[in-house]
């Protein structure tokens, strides 16, 4: 049986390691090599890596720091942040990065997330959106390099990111990004409906039970932030990944 | 001695290299035909299209001089669409596979309600149905890492070395004499494919 995948998402800035609080207010949790070594020794599913300032300033991947990642990572890892081309894809590739995220390339146009499939695979591309809720309480699709609300049909955008040979949709719910509050569990639900390909949900886990609800609720995978960085009512932090057995029992 | 890790622009070389390192091996990326052609050993990675897979073998002039090297007995591990490449053929495509295994690949087939999403991504097990020096002690967890929309079927049952469950039972594993495939990738798969490179390695 497969198994559902638990992910470690992990944020650089400064290539230092960083957790956010509803895609704010960055705060240093660490070295980013060793955070990975560590993920590495606990024999994490798979891990995500998302450069969050290099679409705002519209800098490439810093790729000598992203192989050196690769050089310790023995399960895959998918890499987002500032790529805008395939060749930029093709670097990524060479250097041992399984797949890649894209999400300001992909909303300007689809075409990149084709020209990456048809040469290197669909499994090698995840188009990555940001959920947010506007005022009213409607899921709107954010932009993270702009922080901006987009007026788009989002999921319309997800059928067309599919079509154009996505190989993972990664959904991140703005607002619950950072708070160990539960995942929203309707915005997964509504994105399940429409998803043909594999669904990782991220944003708001902050227990194991969290982890089973967003299964429930139709995610293929679940990436988790704060939940594995933070320790405590303080936040202190500290790296942890359920063991192996403990998963399989949680989401069997 | 020299190990042969064979690039001919399909994808991720890097980590499959990482891995060998990691259990004390030493293999050379190449895309040289006469760098593959004195291989003692190769391993055929790869992720992306099947027909692409073929043409750029033979743009390089590989796809022969795997074969040559196949017939004289050179032990070879194809990984992923190196595993797909080993095959006659897939339905993915329309060009010839280097054929050395008896079998072709098809798409995952599910019915529309299913709850079987395309491709199969992720850690799955595997049940090593042969005797064989990859894996050689079946007995105990095998889990590894998978991401692929294709899966073989072998023409003759021996050839089958592991099976996996996604949807209905499909061959994850196989092999014949000097030619190993694997549709998940070891040098991903934690310490479990840390095992099976050092197996190969050590043939």
């Amino acid at each position: 049986m497969l198994r559902h995948r638990v992910i470690p998402c992990l944020l650089l800035q400064d290539d230092g390691l960083v957790k956010t609080l509803r895609f704010e207010n960055p705060k240093y949790v660490g070295d980013p090599i060793n955070a990975i070594r560590i993920f590495n020794e606990k024999e994490v599913d798979e891990l995500l890596v998302l450069d969050i300032q290099a679409s705002k300033s519209k800098r490439e991947p810093n790729y000598d720091l992203i192989e050196e990642f690769a050089g310790e990572c023995f399960m895959p890892l998918a890499y987002g942040g500032g790529i805008a081309s395939v060749h930029q894809a093709r670097r990524l590739f060479s250097i041992g990065v399984e797949k890649v995220a894209i999400q300001t390339g992909a909303l300007a146009n689809l075409d990149l997330v084709n020209d990456i499939a048809v040469r290197y695979g669909n499994q090698s591309v995840v188009v990555a959106l940001d959920i947010k809720k506007n005022l009213l309480g409607r899921y709107k699709l954010y932009s993270s390099a702009t922080g901006k609300a987009l007026d788009r049909d989002w999921l319309e955008l997800i059928k067309l990111a599919i079509d154009a040979g996505a190989g993972e949709i990664l959904i991140n719910a703005v607002d619950r990004d950072g708070t160990l509050s539960g995942m929203d569990l309707s915005l997964i639900e509504n994105v399940a409906s429409v998803c043909s390909i594999p669904l990782i949900a991220a944003g708001g886990v902050g227990s194991l039970a969290d982890i089973k609800a967003a299964v429930k609720a139709g995610a293929s995978a679940v990436a988790c932030g704060a939940f594995f960085v933070y320790q405590g009512p303080h936040r202190a932090v500290l790296i942890t990944y359920p063991k192996y057995d403990e998963l399989t029992a949680l989401l069997r | 001695m020299s190990i042969i890790i064979v690039d001919y622009g399909m994808g991720n070389i890097a980590s499959v290299g990482n891995m060998v390192r990691k259990v004390g091996g030493c293999a050379k990326v190449s895309g040289k035909r006469g760098e593959v052609m004195a291989a003692s050993k190769l391993i055929l990675p790869g992720v992306g299209a099947f027909d692409h897979g073929v043409n750029q073998l033979q743009a390089l002039g590989l796809f022969s001089a795997v074969q040559e090297i196949a017939a004289r007995g050179v032990s070879i591990l194809g990984i992923c669409l190196g595993m797909q490449l080993l095959s006659k053929r897939s339905e993915e495509g329309n060009l010839g596979g280097l054929a050395l295994i008896d079998a072709e690949f098809k798409r995952f087939l599910f019915d529309n309600k299913s709850s079987f999403r395309i491709p199969h991504v992720g850690w799955n097990h595997i049940t090593v149905v042969k005797k064989n020096p990859l894996i050689p002690n079946e007995e105990g967890e095998q889990r590894f890492y998978f991401t692929h929309s294709y899966h073989a079927v072998c023409r003759y049952e021996e050839d089958i070395l592991a099976k996996t469950e996604y949807g209905y039972p499909f061959t994850s594993a196989y092999c014949r004499d000097n030619i190993f495939g694997v549709q998940f990738h070891p040098e991903k798969s934690h310490r479990f494919g840390m095992a099976l490179i050092k197996n190969f390695l050590e043939l």
